[in-house]
């Protein structure tokens, strides 16, 4: 698909704007640290001992998990919209965060209710990730299922909201049974957390997510190609089922793994797309996936910025943040467009 | 020439079409053998619920025909890749595109699919290709319009370029007339009459405007309840098959207007 216009100029003043929220971002925190400290720290020349650990082993591996949260989410909410050819698709209205939670309660919380040799086998960072990519994967493709029989979108939506009970009901009866040690911990998890990675668990988050935004960006033709719908697209010799699973695997590896490592972060997923047609105005993805990574990981740099409440020592829960600016964007598009594109 | 003109694309052999369940074989029509030639404008008529989508959707390997043969080519059509087939057969359907947030030049260049690399960036040779296909239908002033902001009369033509971008041997529509009015009933059948006419394409539409089909059509496939016929429109009128395309109580054939006359 060609690009009538090639939008050079908002793609430099994004990747701009993506710099400076970077800085704003590792300058802002519980201690307050010169901007200068903070330069010399980034080129090795700090004096300074705590200030040089607080800045490479906190503010910078936080900053770095933002950016892969916000661009992943971006982009998997994007490949759902094309999918299900649905403006109101995305990794929390399909319920695949709801299957990540579910599987995070189940390590979790149902670690304490099965006890024995489960507590020590089960209860690590990784078993944490893992599950919630597993179970990310299991709701993508029960909606899948689903979907192929179903052809009104509306239901699609509808089952997704219903896993997402489903999932609420689990956790309850879980943590019915559960210590409150372990139902403090999932809790926790639920509030979603950029900043609990260490250097090694971010890069096991960023391999996986390499791994989802490549398969993303193999699929750019194939997506392009959805737009005109599934039977113009086998028209057009595409192969459905492979890319179809293609799309699904991409998604769950990005959406699944944020959510094991970040928490389930509202909104982001449905948002970053519909806030990037505004400006590029074009369905092309060879033009919206870079635009969406970079506008993503933007909102998100933002949004921690904004959670950490500049110089006090609170943090607030970064998916209270996400919904209280994605929704009333959502809405606000909604009530100016009438219609939502994708 | 002659020889040249009377070239077969696509050829059916004793074909049989129909949905096989595992409880039971529903045959909606048997024994057709159609032969389009290069360059000729087919219309395909037949009342409701005859099975002329069906037709449509076995020619076009959507479905499997239950048996017989489907020649694209001098190829049976059940050896086509799928890349290959999107080469020489292209389509243009009744369901709205998925997107309407498309340009008209990216929606047809998406035409050009089977023929782009793996990103689908397109090569000069693409980009001549669709504004062939907009200049041949006459819509190169549509081309930056968004696909919502235009009408059904021109989205219709917007698909028939993109299935012109395809660059294939043989176009099949299903009902491109439905939700026209009745000038643009007759243009855009009157655009496929010149397309085929331009570029040797074999094009085959199914329709109920069976007045227009008489008028402009080279051969006309005729779908009834016993059997399928193809011909030249003149003879059908002459052998009196459109009389047998529907019920008789209500209307009927009139021979010399080509058309249908409510009975008083």
């Amino acid at each position: 698909m060609p690009n009538t216009k090639t939008y050079k100029l908002p793609f430099i003043l994004l990747s701009l704007l993506l710099v400076v929220c970077f800085f704003v971002n590792i300058s802002l925190g519980s201690v307050s640290i010169p901007t200068k400290e903070i330069f010399k720290s980034l080129v090795g020349t700090i004096d300074n001992e705590s200030w040089h650990y607080i800045i490479q082993n906190y503010r910078l591996p936080k900053a770095f998990t933002a950016i892969l949260v916000g661009s992943g989410l971006g982009i998997s909410g994007l490949l759902m919209q094309t999918l299900f050819r649905n403006p109101l698709a995305g990794p929390f209205v399909l319920g695949i965060s709801s299957g990540a939670s579910l599987g995070v309660a189940m390590v979790i919380l149902g670690s304490g209710v099965f006890g024995g040799i489960f507590t020590t086998l089960l209860v690590s960072k990784w078993s944490v990730v893992i599950a919630a990519s597993l179970g990310s994967f299991l709701v993508l493709l029960a909606v899948l299922a689903v979907s192929s029989k179903v052809r009104d979108t509306m239901a699609i939506l509808i089952i997704g909201l219903m896993f997402g009970s489903i999932t609420a009901a689990v956790v309850s009866v879980l943590s019915y049974f559960s210590s409150a040690e372990k139902l403090q911990q999932y809790i926790f998890w639920g509030f979603g957390s950029l900043g609990n990675l260490s250097w090694y668990e971010l890069m096991i988050f960023t391999i996986i997510y390499g791994l989802g935004l490549l398969l993303s960006v193999v699929s750019i033709k194939a997506l392009n190609t959805l737009l005109l719908g599934e039977n113009y697209a086998k028209s057009l010799g595409l192969n459905i089922k492979k890319n179809r699973l293609i799309i699904i695997i991409a998604t769950s590896l990005l959406a699944g793994t944020i959510t094991a490592f970040a928490g389930p972060i509202a909104f982001i997923g449905l948002a970053i797309p519909h806030m990037v047609r505004q400006i590029f105005t074009t369905s092309n993805h060879k033009t919206l996936l870079p635009a969406v990574f970079l506008f993503g990981a933007i909102i998100m740099l933002m949004c921690d910025s904004i959670a950490q409440l500049p110089t006090s020592d609170y943090t607030l829960p970064i998916n209270a943040i996400t919904s209280l600016i994605g929704a009333p964007v959502v809405i606000w598009l909604l009530v100016r467009k009438r219609k939502m594109m994708f | 020439m002659e020889a040249e003109t009377q070239h077969t694309i696509l050829k059916t052999n004793n074909l049989s079409i129909g949905y096989a369940s595992k409880k039971e074989l529903k045959v909606i029509a048997s024994n057709i053998n159609i032969a389009l030639q290069k360059g000729e404008l087919i219309g395909l008529v037949g009342a409701n619920g005859i099975g002329k989508s069906t037709l449509l959707r076995s020619l076009t390997k959507v479905q499997k025909p239950l048996s017989g043969t489907i020649m694209l080519n001098n190829k049976d059509l059940s050896d086509y890749q799928a890349l290959e087939l999107a080469k020489g057969l292209s389509l243009v359907l009744t369901e709205p595109v998925a997107s309407k947030n498309l340009t008209v030049f990216e929606l047809v260049a998406l035409g050009r699919q089977p023929y782009t690399n793996w990103v689908g960036n397109l090569s000069e040779k693409d980009i001549e290709s669709v504004n062939l296909a907009l200049s041949q239908t006459n819509i190169n002033d549509l081309k930056h319009k968004k696909c919502y902001e235009l009408s059904d009369g021109q989205l219709q033509k917007v698909m028939i370029a993109r299935a012109l971008a395809q660059d294939t041997d043989v176009i099949i529509l299903d009902e491109p007339t439905t939700h026209l009015d009745m000038y643009h009933k007759a243009y855009i059948l009157k655009l496929l009459q010149k397309l085929v006419k331009e570029t040797q394409k074999t094009i085959l539409f199914s329709s109920h405007e069976i007045d227009l089909a008489i008028q402009l059509c080279d051969t006309m496939i005729v779908m009834t309840n016993n059997e399928v016929v193809s011909d030249s429109p003149c003879q059908l009128i002459t052998k009196g098959t459109f009389e047998t395309l529907f019920p008789k109580d209500l209307i009927a054939f009139d021979n010399k207007t080509g058309n249908f006359r409510v009975k008083k």
